[in-house]
């Protein structure tokens, strides 16, 4: 009889729980294993893959410099090019490998600077609130009224054009979007009362906005992160398109496209090709991003 | 109607369900009969996850797409089958002959259509009258739950009715079609302690009406105890007794009922009488596989035989049936454990609050939650603070612990004036007021493990406490709250919620508190382990001499901890005093009814029952004079409504506002 015992005995769960470290590997591993099921996610991820191996690799993979001039200008595919030349006679099956680094690299850092300054901006608006909260979402506000277009043609003619203004301006038009859904997710934590426990137990507030409440928001952020990836991809390649980002001669996709309208009629591999890739960039970047959604609410 | 005495309304026989999720298919009710006969109450009682809300949404068979009752199982309803039953059968039974009134009465009426529309709506589709009949049945109906003016009530949208009387209106929607069964699911559980009496008295009185067959789901002992005929006991998806309701209640056969009986503090006892029996370990979570008795693992009687063979139903004399090998051996009741020393309580000030005042302004609105509130905390006890939802009890926590600011009114702890903006010293002087919560899932960070929660805990209120000597103070914490080492490393979603709260109060007890507030620390927890929560509590009180703000609206267990207990009514303190003293008339009229309108679980006890006419007035307007005098059912007339009461001691440790001297209040309470 262990009556007593059990009886003092102090209260435990019916199963025995799983230790931290395990219990978040084995969510971790749950997510991955459903991204891995998910058709969605596999072929945006696959072709995203391509993309960024070719963004790294582009020398081994190009046949030709993607600078060099041929004689043969507006050539249609062929053996030597396989798909043809541009008007001045460059490779554009070396300039399409070549130029998934520009935007490949835009991307990316303006998704992330604009993440970060997206976070930061909702943890305090949303942690914080009052007068500051009032006037950073009223700003916020008029930001997002603006068209980016005309916002880029003010910054860029200030700044002039080239890859880190491009960076700097997406970034920049991000932040107020991505701190709008951090704020959301901030303002329903807030009112938890794990974050009135530690306000008791007197820790400061950008303490219990960073080590108690972003762990919590973390969903939000890895969503918008992949959504905007593939906006940034897009919005980069409208400025290079419109001129106003990445100059000449760079073999950009938006640029090329750009500059190769002109010959729509006698030379539509020019253009084609490279739109062709940047639809399957954009498109791959939103799989990857809806399966990340998917897995992430399930 | 065919039914015969001899026919039951509802007969189950070995109910069988599982859910499939995923790959993995888990049973959450196992093998339940049982019968209800024409008239009869019966009541199904179980703690969260125990599958009582199954069983009630199998009999409605609206159960989810993934569950699976198995072949074995039967569901008779007036003698027809119904799992076999028609989609048509069916949307004829359901809301006609069986009808249902769910936990949340607010999320059960359409919010775009007024109260008569939808009545009505039930009653056309399952009588065919014309729709000008329809609406005056509605008004019937209506006035036949008690509502008074119904015509008014039916114009009305169901946010406009309070929380009693949308739950009227979903029993006189459930009552319109005369159904043979009523199936109440928790009908009273969001309700406050006075409404939730009025309620019950409501369906006691219908049940003589309308002679219909209840099923009644409730996890509250004492409210079965006043409502049912017969009892059964629900335990991880198995019935593990039935009884009817006096002998359920006095002479429980099963370990499982017994110990829920004795956990619960009983009428008028408080905490000199030694602690309360406890049941160890947690629920087993929902759908997990057991063998054997599903009790066995918590049971005191357990053997060796009962973690490997299930214990078939056996019957005792008429109609009591328990499924334990051990059941003759239930009787013997284990010594109650004391505290090892109470009653410290000095008369020392900690907390002094003066005339605290807390307004809102909502939209152009403004509201008071509390008004000129006073009153002293001593150091080392336990100070109860009761009332309904809405009375400004946690109002006065959150201005206390200093998460809002009062409009007005001083609070002074131990030598310091607490300010808006505190500066150095009074941050750190606050850090001697932590709190304990009543939702453990929300006040515990998720994403940290429990090792990092109190770590953080102990070295932010102990002057940035590191290294061995942290992980020392951690270590005493969890084992002064009776977690093992291992609870350290998990997460607080591994933890059930019994030790989520242990964490919590850890937490709370991380520096040297000299006040906690406690807002409703048991109420979100189950039945089975909130003794063990509240023995802690004291235990750590004593030990640690420590001063509670205790929050709480279960009239029972305030009785059982508190020294000196507040009563608030509208943001108002309408009573306070010594706990004995309070508990005793004369007393306020409010207390009296919160007292009588508590649950009891001695069926057989004929208390003197209160009932509160009304609804609860608004705080942004609240009454003018007495802000009790529309619902108080001893009000003496203009008096009462025009002038504001004055203090009354009575001269035995308790004052209470009100405009009837304390030996008039004894002589009329004796009178009745």
């Amino acid at each position: 009889m262990t009556s007593t015992e059990t009886m003092a005995a102090p209260a435990t769960g019916q199963a025995a729980p799983r230790p931290a470290s395990t219990a978040a590997k084995a969510r971790r591993r749950e997510i991955v294993r459903g991204l891995l099921r998910s058709p969605t996610f596999l072929i945006g991820a696959v072709i995203l893959l391509f993309w960024v191996v070719d963004a790294i690799f582009w020398h081994a993979f190009a046949p030709h410099d993607p600078q060099q001039i041929f004689l043969q200008t507006l050539q249609g595919p062929s053996g030597v090019h396989l798909f043809g030349t541009d008007n001045l006679g460059r490779d554009v099956f070396s300039r399409l490998l070549a130029g998934a680094s520009p935007v490949l690299t835009i991307a990316p850092a303006a998704t992330a600077l604009g993440l970060l300054g997206g976070v930061v901006l909702g943890l305090f608006t949303g942690y914080y609130r009052g007068v500051l909260d009032d006037v950073a979402m009223r700003i916020v506000d008029a930001v997002l009224a603006f068209p980016l277009v005309i916002i880029a043609v003010l910054v860029l003619t200030v700044l002039g054009s080239g890859e880190l203004p491009v960076i700097l301006l997406i970034a920049v038009t991000f932040v107020p979007g991505v701190a709008r859904t951090v704020r959301a997710a901030v303002l329903t934590q807030r009112e938890l009362e794990y974050v009135a426990a530690a306000k008791l137990a007197g820790a400061s507030g950008p303490k219990i906005m960073f080590t108690e409440i972003l762990p919590n928001v973390t969903g939000p952020i890895i969503v918008e992160g992949t959504v905007r990836l593939g906006y940034a991809i897009f919005t980069s390649a409208t400025l290079s398109f419109l001129t106003l980002g990445i100059q000449q001669p760079s073999p950009d996709w938006g640029l090329t496209i750009s500059l190769g309208q002109v010959y729509l009629q006698v030379a539509p591999w020019i253009v084609l090709f490279p739109a062709l890739a940047l639809a399957t960039l954009v498109v791959a970047v939103n799989l990857v991003a809806d399966g990340f959604q998917r897995v992430l609410d399930a | 109607m065919t039914t015969t005495l001899e026919q039951p309304t509802l007969a189950v026989r070995n109910l069988d369900i599982s859910y499939r999720r995923g790959s993995r298919v888990s049973p959450v009710v196992r093998d339940v009969s049982f019968t209800i006969r024409p008239g009869e109450a019966y009541g199904l009682v179980g703690e969260s996850g125990c599958g009582k809300t199954t069983v009630a949404m199998s009999i409605m068979r609206y159960l989810p797409d993934n569950a699976i009752v198995s072949d074995g199982s039967g569901i008779t309803f007036s003698g027809e089958d119904a799992l076999s039953a028609g989609k048509g059968t069916l949307r004829q039974w359901r809301g006609g002959r069986i009808a249902m009134v769910y936990q949340n009465p607010g999320a059960s009426l359409n919010p775009s259509m007024r109260i008569g529309a939808q009545v009505a709506e039930g009653i056309r589709v399952h009588s065919g009258l014309s729709s000008a009949e329809c609406t005056e049945k509605a008004l019937e109906m209506l006035a036949k739950v008690r509502i008074p003016d119904p015509a008014a009530c039916a114009r009305r949208y169901p946010h406009e009715l309070s929380g009693g009387q949308q739950q009227r209106v979903m029993i006189a929607m459930a009552l319109s079609g005369n159904p043979d069964l009523l199936v109440l699911d928790e009908p009273t559980t969001g309700l406050d302690a006075t409404v939730e009496a009025e309620v019950l008295e409501l369906i006691k009185q219908l049940r003589e009406e309308f002679h219909t067959a209840v099923l009644f789901i409730s996890h509250n002992l004492g409210i079965v105890a006043q409502i049912c005929d017969r009892v059964g006991v629900l335990y991880a998806g198995r019935l593990v007794e039935e009884a009817p309701a006096d002998v359920l209640f006095a002479a429980p056969r099963h370990p499982y009922t017994r110990d829920l009986l004795r956990s619960v503090p009983r009428h008028g006892v408080t905490k000199s009488a030694g602690m309360l029996a406890t049941i160890p370990g947690s629920l087993p979570a929902p759908g997990t596989a057991l063998t054997g008795c599903p009790y066995a693992a918590r049971c005191e009687l357990a053997t060796d035989r009962c973690h490997i063979e299930t214990p078939a139903a056996e019957s005792h004399g008429t109609d009591h049936t328990v499924s334990c090998f051990h059941h003759d051996r239930t009787r013997a009741v284990s010594e109650v454990e004391r505290f090892s020393e109470t009653e410290r309580t000095t008369a020392e000030v900690l907390l002094e609050v003066r005339n605290l005042t807390k307004r809102y302004r909502t939209g152009g609105h403004e509201f008071t939650a509390v008004s000129d509130v006073s009153f002293d905390l001593h150091r080392g006890e336990v100070f109860g603070l009761v009332g309904e939802s809405g009375s400004g009890k946690s109002t006065i926590a959150k201005c206390i612990a200093g998460m809002i600011h009062p409009s007005e009114g001083t609070l002074q702890f131990e030598d310091i004036t607490l300010s808006k903006r505190p500066g150095r010293a009074e941050r750190t002087m606050r850090r001697k007021i932590q709190m304990v919560f009543q939702n453990p899932d929300n006040a515990l960070n998720p994403r940290h493990p429990v090792r990092r929660i109190l770590g953080r805990a102990v070295s932010l209120l102990n002057d940035r406490l590191r290294g061995r000597g942290r992980e020392d103070r951690v270590e005493e914490l969890t084992s002064s709250v009776r977690l093992e080492p291992r609870h350290l490393d998990v997460r607080p979603g591994a933890l059930s919620g019994g030790l989520k709260q242990r964490v919590a109060i850890a937490r709370a007890f991380a520096g040297a508190p000299s006040l906690v507030l406690c807002d409703e620390p048991v109420s979100a927890l189950d039945v089975s382990v909130q003794a063990a929560i509240l023995n802690l509590l004291v235990e750590l009180q004593v030990a640690q001499d420590v001063a509670y703000l205790f929050i709480s609206h279960d009239m029972s267990v305030v009785r059982y901890l508190a020294d000196r207990i507040g009563v608030l009514y509208l943001g108002q303190l309408v009573e306070i005093g010594t706990a004995d003293a309070v508990f005793q008339p004369p007393h306020h009229p409010y207390t009296e009814a919160l007292l009588s309108a508590a649950p009891d679980l001695d069926p057989d006890e004929a208390r003197q029952r209160i009932r509160l006419d009304g609804t609860y007035p608004s705080a942004s307007a609240p009454p003018s004079g007495c802000r009790f005098h529309t619902r108080c059912p001893r009000a003496l007339g203009d008096v009462c409504r025009t002038q504001e009461p004055p203090w009354q001691d009575t001269g035995k440790g308790n004052r209470y506002r009100c405009h009837i001297a304390p030996e008039d209040l004894l002589r009329r309470i004796k009178s009745e």
